[in-house]
């Protein structure tokens, strides 16, 4: 909630990192150990340096503005959340084993991947192997992200070098 | 009405729409992707909640022990590519972001609205 309050970008986003590890700590509670590693180590600790970097080449001071459309944005919020929590109302309790989400699939994963794969992780056999076209279709996404970053910070830099460039050429010329 | 075994969602719901209205109601482009952050974080805990079983432990087999209760490890392999497109994700936008004060040199939305209309 102090995130929302604070014009200073830099303690929101050290917050941010804060509350990422929180979280990764709650995972863990939860029996999600691989995702709270991963949580540890790319929200709070990859996310946390991108933001500094963007601080560091923007701007650190959030400006203090009235904002029009605050009312009208906490009414849908509002709203939404409202809908939301009544939608959760007939949802499976906290920890019940007899929830569907954990028959079907999940009970052949835990029962046979074991002994189909010989890994003893079965969140590691499960990403790596049944649902490996999935993690391949991660890697694009990361791979067109990259691209997509060096694009829109590679073009800018190589148009001012070619500026440059012309500029001491007209100089040449004119000497 | 109240229901104990429902808490968990409703956190995920109040973190959920903090970061909407961070990201409705900020102009900032830094505050904005700070709020896709939180909401992004909560949509992960609603499916890791989602994936814990009374009694359980973590799904790494424990030998000897046929009769452990382990944990749902589907949500968490779906919630592991989750995190890190949505790292990927925020690369992309922070990228952006940076573009943006090259040109206009500010990062508030407002001030380039003006800008615009100012042409």
């Amino acid at each position: 909630m102090a995130i929302i309050r604070l014009h200073d970008l830099f303690a929101a986003v050290m917050l941010l990192g804060i509350f990422s590890l929180l979280s990764a700590a709650l995972f863990t509670l939860m029996d999600a150990v691989d995702v709270a590693f991963t949580e540890a180590a790319v929200g709070a600790g990859i996310s946390t340096i991108l933001l500094l970097g963007t601080l560091a080449l923007t701007e650190s001071e959030e400006k203090p503005e009235h904002n029009r459309r605050a009312p009208l944005a906490l009414l849908v919020v509002l709203l939404t959340g409202a809908v939301l929590i009544y939608g959760t109302l007939d949802m499976p309790h906290y920890g019940d084993p007899a929830a569907p989400i954990h028959h079907y699939l999940a009970d052949r994963f835990i029962e046979s991947s074991p002994q189909e794969l010989q890994i003893p992780n079965m969140v590691t056999s499960v990403l790596a192997s049944y649902r490996g076209y999935d993690t391949w279709g991660e890697t694009t996404v990361i791979f067109t992200a990259a691209i997509g970053v060096a694009l829109g910070l590679g073009a800018r830099r190589r148009s001012r070098r070619q500026l440059q460039e012309e500029e001491r050429e007209n100089k040449g010329g004119r000497a | 009405m109240i229901e104990p075994g429902l808490y968990n969602y409703w956190l995920c719901v109040i973190l959920m729409m903090t970061g909407l209205y961070v990201v409705m109601a900020k102009g900032n482009l830094v505050k904005k992707v700070i709020g896709l952050n939180l909401f992004q974080v909560s949509v992960i805990m609603l499916y890791v909640t989602m994936g814990k079983v009374e009694g359980g432990t973590a799904p790494i087999v424990v030998e000897g022990a046929p009769d452990t209760i382990y944990s749902n490890p589907l949500p968490h392999v779906l919630m592991l590519t989750a995190i890190v497109v949505g790292v990927a994700t925020t690369a992309l936008a922070l990228s952006f972001v940076v573009r943006i004060h090259e040109d206009y040199g500010t990062i508030e939305e407002g001030d380039i609205a003006a800008m615009e209309e100012g042409r």
